[in-house]
């Protein structure tokens, strides 16, 4: 242990490090939602471009727009709004990748209290994502 | 009007806030649910679906460029991301047994909060600050770049801060907005963390928090994707600069013209809500 463990610096730089990557991961789990969302807004606009669109009253989306295999069948099976909504599940899954990153790189550094910490925010958003699917 | 035109309106609205969200730290959330509800008429719960997407979007998008600049603090977010992911939950859970009349009221009062914190005068905390107990156990002290090299910065009021993000994840679940403002009055009034690292790290946890209530708005039907779409490629876009301007120009003048703004949309919300309109 060196006298400059004790000031944030130290950890600071690993910290730095640690969120660099984390930037770097998050931009590109945002650039792949983005484009797959940008293909289907472009299979959308052909097919429905000239439609009437209504929003005012609620009715919820069907099924195929809701679960998380059939959103998947959908894109593959190129419809428009399941395309669409195949991106928007990658960007929902974006912030729990970095939270699952976070807690390997807490590990790597041995900050255990800190592995704890993330590790309950990583159950809690797969609780919400999966726990509510059923 | 038809999808096409509605898709472009909707997108144009979007970008700008974004841009605003990034640059005032507010998020773009705030501006885009009453965008839709009063603007565009689409039903309150749709625009919440969108809005909490976008949040992502606002968060992991600005985020990456934050993090380069060394403002944000990882562990002041994942620490106090145990509270919002939770607080979400609960708030989306909430969202399930109230009247959309009564979420409506309850989002124009968060705007006019929103405002208010926005257009009040702050404090920069000085560096002489000791660190509580509990904040140095925790390791939640750290530096942030200024003009004259990095400065350190000490953490206080854990306790209240901690309470303050449950309720600002409840709101997040509940209105499908990233609550950025009462994240900021957490991390700035509450623990006393320096104003530039309490913007960016309520950025950095933003999303994490939508995440933990979107997935239920998902299985819900809450997202339309076709009011989504724009939403979410709007705010990004606009997000994206936002990010790169923030460390350029001074945002006082422009906070209290978003201030305005969402004070206007604040007593519209609460006038529809309470005429039963929403």
């Amino acid at each position: 242990m060196t006298v400059e463990s004790n000031t944030p610096a130290q950890g600071g730089f690993n910290d730095q490090r640690i969120e660099i990557i984390i930037g770097v991961l998050l931009r590109t789990g945002v650039l792949l939602a983005a484009a797959v969302v940008l293909a289907g807004a472009a299979l959308y606009l052909l097919r429905y471009g000239h439609d009437v669109p209504n929003y005012t009253t609620f009715h919820g989306e069907p099924e195929r727009l809701k679960s998380l295999t059939e959103i998947v069948q959908g894109a593959i099976a190129l419809d428009a709004r399941g395309f669409i909504q195949l991106g928007l599940l990658i960007l929902i899954a974006t912030p729990v990748a970095r939270v699952l990153f976070s807690a390997i790189a807490f590990g790597i550094e041995r900050d255990y209290m800190y592995v704890v910490i993330t590790l309950i925010v990583l159950g809690i958003l797969l609780y919400s994502l999966f726990g509510s699917a059923s | 009007m038809n999808v096409l035109e509605f898709t472009g309106l909707v997108f144009l609205g979007s970008l700008l806030a974004g841009f605003l969200g990034a640059l005032t730290g507010l998020g773009g959330g705030v501006v885009v649910v009453p965008m839709l509800a009063l603007l565009f008429h689409v039903d309150i719960r749709y625009a919440i679906g969108a809005s909490l997407v976008s949040v992502i979007a606002t968060s992991s998008g600005a985020a990456a460029a934050y993090v380069r600049e060394g403002y944000s603090n990882i562990r002041i977010g994942m620490f106090l991301e145990t509270a919002t992911t939770a607080g979400a939950i609960a708030g989306a859970a909430i969202a399930l047994h109230v009247p959309t009349s009564a979420i409506a009221i309850v989002f124009g009062l968060v705007l006019l909060y929103s405002a208010y914190l926005s257009g009040r005068e702050r404090e920069e905390h000085g560096p002489q600050l000791q660190s509580s107990p509990l904040a140095r156990k925790l390791r939640l002290d750290g530096t942030y770049p200024t003009p004259e090299g990095k400065q350190p910065y000490a953490v206080t009021g854990v306790p209240s801060g901690y309470g303050l993000m449950f309720g600002a994840g409840v709101l997040s679940g509940l209105l499908g907005i990233g609550s950025g403002a009462v994240k900021v009055l957490a991390m700035d009034q509450a623990m006393k963390i320096p104003f530039k690292v309490s913007t960016t790290t309520s950025n950095f946890m933003i999303g994490v928090t939508a995440a933990a209530s979107a997935g239920l708005y998902l299985a819900r039907g809450y997202i339309a994707p076709g009011i989504t779409m724009p939403v979410m490629l709007g705010v990004l876009a606009g997000s994206m600069i936002g990010a790169k301007l923030l460390v350029q120009i001074k945002v006082k003048v422009l906070r209290y013209v978003f201030a305005a703004v969402i004070v206007a949309l604040g007593i519209e919300m609460i006038f529809n809500g309470a005429t039963g309109r929403i």
